[in-house]
């Protein structure tokens, strides 16, 4: 657990820098995360694939891959594309929601 | 921690056997490594083609003789001789895939598809494809290529091999 500064608020992240309170997200803190993980610019898309997120996060339900190319939000080309490097962690760490836990 | 820092670029697997397991830990490290933004290969050899062959792929067994792993429902012994039972086989093979529909792993065809998707590259051996005489449309549609083992060699270059 540590503490840091982004997009001038105070941010408390885990060992792999996850967020852990989610109210302390905003769409600014979005954009910063962003940013470090080499996404420059939040498209309408990213939004939509953050807020899918952050609604399955809620209602707690476990996140796939294969379940936000079921989504209808994004397909998992897409989803790649979106975010390359490892799209459902990096796109839950933009989200501001724990790192999933699954292996497919 | 005491894990490496310095992170694995790239894999490459390669599945030789056609057993449903074999082929869900092959097909589970491919994807498994493109989720983690690792570049993949996978690469399919003598019986672990039946998982890029479209009358086989949605119907791998799971081997009820000859695997001392397996256990009835809740723990107990299997007894090898039930395995040798018609439809015994087919029916363990469709509890494993419908316990794997439940946790969420696709089906294999859905698996490449996902991997295919992810920008993994799935390959056929051209031995055993020679061997097995199919042909191209006998398999997969989004197969990258049949290749060699010299091209498999190539295309592993710079990365990990991981036999299973």
């Amino acid at each position: 657990m540590s503490q840091k500064e982004i997009a001038g608020v105070t941010i408390e992240v885990d060992d792999s820098g996850y967020m852990t309170k989610f109210e302390d997200w905003s769409k600014e803190v979005a954009a910063g995360l962003a940013k470090e993980n080499g996404i420059d610019v939040l498209t309408p898309k990213h939004w939509e694939v953050i807020e899918y997120i952050q609604k399955e996060f809620q209602n707690e339900s476990t996140l796939s891959i294969r379940k936000v190319g079921k989504s209808g939000v994004v397909d998992i080309k897409e989803f790649y594309n979106l975010f390359p490097d490892g799209p459902l962690k990096k796109a839950t760490l933009i989200s501001g929601v724990p790192k999933p836990s699954g292996c497919v | 921690m005491a894990e490496s820092k310095e992170k694995i670029k790239k894999v490459s697997v390669i599945c030789a056997k056609g057993s449903l397991e074999d082929v869900y830990a092959a097909l589970v490290m491919t994807n498994g490594a493109r989720m983690e933004g690792i570049e993949a290969n996978i690469f399919f050899t003598f019986f672990g083609l039946d998982a890029i062959t479209k009358k086989k792929m949605n119907k791998l067994h799971t081997a009820t003789v000859g695997n001392p792993a397996m256990a009835m429902p809740g723990g107990l012994p299997f007894p090898t001789i039930l395995g040798v039972l018609p439809g015994v086989e087919a029916g363990v093979s469709a509890m494993m895939r419908k316990g794997m529909d439940d946790l969420d792993i696709p089906p294999v065809e859905e698996f490449l598809d996902m991997i295919n998707a992810a920008g993994g590259k799935i390959y056929g051996c051209k031995l055993a494809v020679d061997m097995f005489k199919l042909k191209r449309e006998d398999m997969y549609d989004d197969m990258d290529s049949i290749i060699t083992i010299g091209e498999f060699y190539e295309k592993a270059a710079g990365g990990q091999i991981i036999f299973t």
